[in-house]
């Protein structure tokens, strides 16, 4: 018994080590959407300046679409901007905005110097509903299916890789439904 | 050396509640509802900050999420309600302290079973030690330790 238990803290440091090999790799600041496979919150926001058209939840059901939060404060949103604009030239899936904590026209400003890949836009400048969705920063993006349920979020800049290998099969299987 | 670091320390730990108040515009008319905030912003994580809760943070996001607090508590959810409120939103990452339940078990149960196992290998290795204090010598480590007293001149 004495001889087995002095090998217990090689054992427990041999547990632990393994413990922390795996859990110090996940990303701490994924954190898991709670909104999966659950309806969208309802919503009816304002258009941004020099815009005819909001954007409420309603207008997010009848087809699979993509639902992107972003802002004109946000560098990462620049960076995913061009795969936007790629996307909404491919006229594969429709892609609506919500603009995220914006100052009165400055989403309007920076939509104009880089494109509009959206097909409407909502202007949750309070933040309010960015909360509703369980946003944790911006670029966020929903993909939402034909009931209006979210199917999938993604976090951060969606890349060539993302669109290819995750977003575009799964909009084709949505689709399929 | 001491005094010269201790100075410092205490300034800064005197001021971080002032560090952690939120803004002067952000404080509710009813000083019963404002405290219950006050507790409650420090039981909710900022979902951007990772370690900080809303009341210790001054990113965007958290002062909206206090915003959220205070309306909830204005439409007269209970403290429980609030803390679900946002749980239901951000999951249980929300909350600072993490709930008791299945997928915590290790998170709580680890210290009392390191506490037990290390308790109990401490029982065992001092009793063990008593144990030896209390055997007597044999005649012939008598003998042994009667020649080597004579040795020494000890006796």
């Amino acid at each position: 018994m004495s001889r087995f238990l002095v090998f217990a803290p090689l054992a427990l440091f041999l547990a632990l080590a393994v413990y922390f090999a795996v859990g110090l790799r996940e990303d701490p600041t994924d954190i898991p959407s709670q909104l999966i496979d659950a309806p969208l919150p309802e919503f009816d926001l304002p258009p941004i300046q020099e815009f005819d058209e909001g954007l409420s939840s309603a207008d997010l059901t009848g087809e699979v679409v993509l639902l992107n939060y972003f802002g004109s404060w946000c560098p990462p949103c620049l960076v995913e901007h061009p795969m936007l604009m790629q996307i909404a030239r491919s006229g594969e899936v429709p892609i609506y905005g919500i603009d995220w904590r914006d100052p009165p026209g400055a989403g309007t400003a920076w939509l104009q110097r880089h494109g509009n890949p959206y097909t409407r836009i909502g202007d949750d400048a309070s933040g309010r509903l960015a909360i509703e969705f369980g946003i944790t920063g911006a670029p966020e993006t929903f993909v939402i299916d034909r009931e209006g349920r979210v199917r999938y979020r993604h976090v951060g800049v969606i890349t060539q890789d993302v669109w290819r290998e995750t977003l575009r099969p799964m909009i084709e299987a949505l689709r399929e439904e | 050396m001491m005094r010269f670091l201790l100075l410092p320390l205490a300034v800064l730990l005197l001021s971080a509640p002032a560090l952690a108040r939120p803004g002067p515009d952000e404080i509710m008319e009813d000083p019963a509802l404002e405290a219950r905030a006050m507790v409650l912003y420090r039981q909710l994580r900022c979902v951007v900050c990772q370690s900080q809760s809303i009341g210790d943070s001054n990113a965007d996001l958290a002062a909206d999420m206090r915003v959220v607090v205070r309306e909830r508590l204005l439409a007269g959810d209970s403290d429980a309600e609030v803390r679900a409120y946002l749980q239901q939103r951000y999951g249980d990452y929300v909350l600072m302290l993490p709930p008791v339940q299945a997928n915590t078990l290790a998170l709580w149960g680890f210290p009392i079973v390191l506490l037990l196992l290390g308790g109990g290998m401490a029982f065992f290795f001092v009793r063990r030690q008593a144990q030896r204090e209390e055997t007597e010598l044999s005649a012939e480590e008598e003998a042994q330790l009667a020649a080597l007293k004579r040795e020494e001149g000890l006796e």
